[in-house]
């Protein structure tokens, strides 16, 4: 065999099996999409039984499948809002100062992280159960916000690791406050870091499941609907606003990430 | 000396970017040969393709009499000395160096034999436990020669290998890779952009310019008669005047350029034929009389000194400067002085002219 | 003089620090540290006649974790863990060494496409397998269509429905570090290894592996940890037969009420990432690759 022939056989391979791992990874959501037009009407609604639109208009009246949607929207955006503000100004400060502690707050920060969600999950159970704040919207916040943090800092650090700081000097040389100097010089040079962590906090938000499993009291997100529904087989209209969600996502994440469609570096 | 490798009618296209383009050689066993060019030439492909990295688009590529298309880079018996090193970084200097007998399956004894030689013949004794991340860039680059030689390739492949050095350590390493040649009587095939170094280490040079080789030939060879205006402009200093040819008698040539005649001797040409002329700046000459078969009026602009020589701008009635150069202490013409510009016949190399350049005659301009 | 020295320092060093870090830290040691100090102290409590919780100091926990059921749950949850593992690596490996050194112009939509799904709700796609391997579901229909299967075949409710799910969620994660470790790869470094004479399997072993060895750390890391507590996956696809450390501590806090027990279960899981994490640190991992 030729040089060229066995390139080419190479590339063929290569196609192949990275069309193979893009078929698993969308195979699910393509059967979750498809299966939001299935005509059927009994548990556990995976026969299928003709096409319809049927459940994308009845969805509309389940309230309390769109209430929950609607918390896990707010939830999401007080989340990320919380976290946007403590993780980017804590990125900055541990960027700049030392003191004593730093590291066990740096370490602190690693945990969500590393530990499996479960152990943060019921540790934040028995902290709010032994001060007594009953569960719900505010322990939903303060959980979220708190796996949220140390992604935004991280993300804004990427962003800090290359920072000329003498920007900042030139800035209060010129009668600025700190203040003003942060809002003026620095945030804006930050903007994209922040960004980045804010959008990923959102997201992982949203898609909570394990965390606000435990600490959610009565209030229920839009996963925590899904487990329910999954446990008594899922409803159409669920699968319905989760086809559109799946659909909406991924059109959102192509339209904002305009640079993957920029040429590919060398 | 047999031939060792043979490049026949090779061209490399990229798309549309035809980089290489119908490229000859004949590199001769045991010779230092330099791809000499400026960026984007086609001397790094023409190297990779005899490395293996490339494939040749059309054209062979011999290696000892065998053709060497379809083999592998480690399938072939030349060896590479990267630009960038490519030093293996996870892995110390002597498994470095013994990587290529280790895919060879050499036993390890010999191994460590040959390593120790090799790596006295680089002067790096002692570096066999460290890792290239504690080298400087000079230790660095004897480590990919070592790594490289001691495969005992029939032709070692060096690309730009002395760039990322400094001005005094790289005249060092061009006068012991000439040596480490010499002795070990390798078919070294070089690739460097500078042409003070392939004038200091070459047996031959080729220059290559778009893709082209526009001369093959010994340093002499290419400083004196280069063939090409591009060879003449790109190797040393000259002065070019491009014209017609007005007469022809024997090998007396006279030829008609912007700001008048002048002469050179040469065989080949045909009267009304375009041509370039290239003077070296030592071989320039004037008088302040006029001379026969010269009409070239000039005056002295500036003088620049550089050490051990002295070049004298001097402009002609268009504007284009000339170069005379001296050694410092000879005859240069004076300040503001009016000068006409001469020179042996022998002296001006003549070359045919593939641009077809139009000029205008320009006559009773007057001068400053 | 001194004064104003001192009070110019606090305005311009010690306020401002206070104000930025002041927030994160107090938040972190407040959700962080303290539950989890919570966690160990609940671990040694135990329960009243009523099943609430009493602040009496028992070893009863402990010593529930070493019962013989519990330990088969370990062992199953370990061999879950370490196949999801496995299976991430053998996969995304190759996958992720031909997205990093393609040079298609398409190359940041190709990374993309591996990212979106995780983006989207984990449950939902975890469902979606659910229904393509259920008894009725569609990849029974079409194998019954093609005349491969003439009965039902039930591809779910086992070990390996659950790693499939498992290797689903945590593909991604494994993918980015893979990813980032060897597009840092010199191709001149390839080249080198194969002028010398190594075939595409030596370069391997002896050039590639070695230096992206860091990026299957960080990635066995972020895959084997979460896999321990991900009780939901094992639960829809694994229907109980599958149950892992994460199940047993899920219930003990819902249907089981038994607290403690939860909590002496969860320090299992916190110690065994802690061991993961030193070993990792040990063979110079980064902490700052892991995470997305």
């Amino acid at each position: 065999m030729t040089r060229a022939s066995k390139k080419r056989a190479g590339k063929i391979s290569s196609v192949v099996f990275c069309c193979l791992v893009y078929i698993f990874l969308f195979l699910p959501i393509a059967v979750v999409v498809v299966n939001s037009f299935n005509a059927t009407t009994s548990k556990p609604y995976l026969i299928w039984k003709g096409f319809t639109l049927n459940w994308y208009a009845t969805l509309w009246e389940n309230t309390a499948l769109l209430e929950s949607f609607g918390n896990t929207i707010l939830l999401a955006a007080m989340s990320t809002l919380l976290a946007t503000i403590i993780g980017t100004i804590g990125a900055v400060g541990m960027y700049k100062y030392k003191f004593r502690g730093k590291s066990v707050i740096d370490g602190l920060l690693y945990v969500p992280v590393v530990i499996p969600e479960i152990v943060l999950g019921i540790s934040l159970l028995i902290l709010f159960a032994n001060v007594n704040i009953p569960r719900g919207i505010l322990t939903l916040v303060l959980a979220h916000v708190t796996f949220c943090i140390p992604f935004v800092i991280f993300n804004v650090r990427a962003r800090l690791a290359g920072y000329d700081n003498s920007v900042e000097e030139a800035s209060m040389d010129l009668g600025a406050n700190r203040i003003v100097t942060f809002f003026e010089i620095t945030l804006p040079v930050l903007a994209p870091g922040i960004g980045g962590g804010a959008l990923l906090a959102f997201t992982l938000s949203i898609d909570d499941v394990i965390i606000s499993y435990f600490v959610n009291g009565q209030t229920k997100t839009y996963p925590l609907k899904v487990m329910e529904s999954i446990k008594s087989g899922v409803s159409p209209d669920v699968n319905a606003l989760s086809s559109l969600l799946l659909v909406g996502t991924i059109a959102l994440v192509l339209a904002t990430q305009s640079n993957i469609f920029k040429k590919g570096k060398e | 000396m047999g031939k060792i490798v043979e490049i026949e009618g090779v061209n490399k296209i990229y798309g549309t970017n035809h980089v290489v383009k119908d490229l000859n050689i004949t590199v001769e066993e045991g010779e230092f040969l330099t791809l000499l060019g400026s960026s984007g030439c086609g001397k790094t492909t023409t190297l990779r393709m005899i490395a293996g990295f490339e494939e040749a688009t059309t054209g062979s590529i011999k290696v000892e009499g065998e053709s060497i298309e379809n083999k592998e880079p480690f399938e072939r018996n030349v060896n590479t000395v990267f630009q960038s090193y490519a030093l293996f970084t996870h892995k110390t200097i002597y498994d470095n160096i013994a990587y290529g007998l280790k895919m060879k399956k050499v036993p390890k004894s010999e191994i460590r034999e040959r390593v120790t030689k090799m790596m006295e013949l680089v002067q790096l004794e002692g570096f066999e436990k460290r890792y290239p991340n504690q080298l400087s860039g000079g230790q660095k680059q004897r480590v990919a020669i070592a790594r490289a030689l001691i495969n005992k390739p029939r032709v070692l492949l060096l690309d730009e290998p002395l760039g990322a050095l400094d001005l005094k350590l790289r005249k060092q390493m061009q006068l012991e890779l000439k040596r480490l040649q010499k002795r070990l009587n390798i078919t070294f095939i070089y690739v460097t952009h500078d042409q003070e170094e392939a004038l200091t280490m070459s047996d031959r040079i080729a220059v290559m310019h778009e893709g082209v080789m526009d001369q093959i030939a010994t340093p002499a060879e290419i400083y004196e008669h280069p063939a090409t205006k591009f060879v003449a402009t790109f190797i040393g200093e000259t002065n070019i005047f491009d014209g017609c040819i007005k007469e022809i008698a024997g090998e007396t040539i006279t030829i008609g350029v912007e700001n008048g005649d002048i002469k050179g001797k040469g065989k080949g040409f045909a009267e009304n034929e375009f041509i370039t002329v290239s003077v070296r700046p030592e071989k320039m000459n004037y008088s302040t009389e006029p001379v026969n078969g010269f009409s070239l009026t000039a005056y002295v602009k500036d003088y620049i000194y550089v050490g051990s020589i002295v070049k004298c701008i001097v402009v002609l009635s268009n504007g284009s400067e000339i170069k005379i150069e001296r050694l410092a202490g000879q005859e240069l013409p004076k300040a503001g002085d009016q000068i006409f510009l001469c020179w042996k016949e022998e002296d001006a190399v003549l070359i045919h002219n593939q641009d077809q350049v139009f000029f205008q005659a320009v006559e009773n301009v007057e001068l400053a | 003089m001194a004064k104003g020295k001192s009070k110019h320092k606090w305005r311009a060093n010690t306020l401002p620090a206070l104000i930025m870090v002041g927030p994160v830290s107090f938040w972190m040691l407040i959700f962080i540290a303290v539950p989890l100090i919570y966690v160990f102290v609940m671990s040694f409590c135990s329960l009243d006649e009523y099943y609430n919780v009493t602040y009496k100091f028992t070893l009863s926990n402990y010593r529930r974790l070493i019962d013989i059921d519990y330990l088969k749950i370990y062992g199953q949850s370990l061999l879950i863990a370490l196949l999801t593992t496995f299976f991430c690596i053998l996969v995304a490996y190759p996958f992720s060494y031909l997205i990093a050194r393609t040079k298609s112009k398409k190359k940041n939509l190709l990374y993309m496409l591996v990212i979106i799904p995780f983006w989207t709700n984990s449950l939902i796609r975890i469902y979606g397998w659910r229904t393509f391997l259920g008894t009725s579901g569609w990849l029974n229909t079409i194998l019954h269509f093609f005349h491969i299967l003439k009965e039902p075949v039930d591809f779910l409710f086992n070990k390996g429905a659950t790693v499939l799910g498992m290797v689903y969620c945590l593909f991604p994660f494994m993918v980015l570090p893979l990813y980032t470790a060897i597009e840092k790869l010199d191709t001149s470094l390839l080249e080198a290894s194969s002028d010398l004479g190594a075939r595409k399997g030596a370069t391997f072993w002896e050039i590639v592996l070695p230096l992206t060895s860091s990026g299957i750390f960080s990635g066995s890391i972020m895959v084997f940890i979460p896999t321990l507590g991900y009780f939901f996956v094992s639960d829809i696809l694994g229907g109980g037969n599958a149950d892992l450390i994460g199940n047993l501590i899920e219930r003990q806090f819902q249907s089981g009420n038994n607290w403690p027990l939860g909590a002496a279960l969860s320090i299992i899981l916190i110690v065994v990432t802690l061991i993961l994490v030193k070993i990792y640190q040990k063979m110079g991992g980064d902490m700052d690759s892991l995470g997305v």
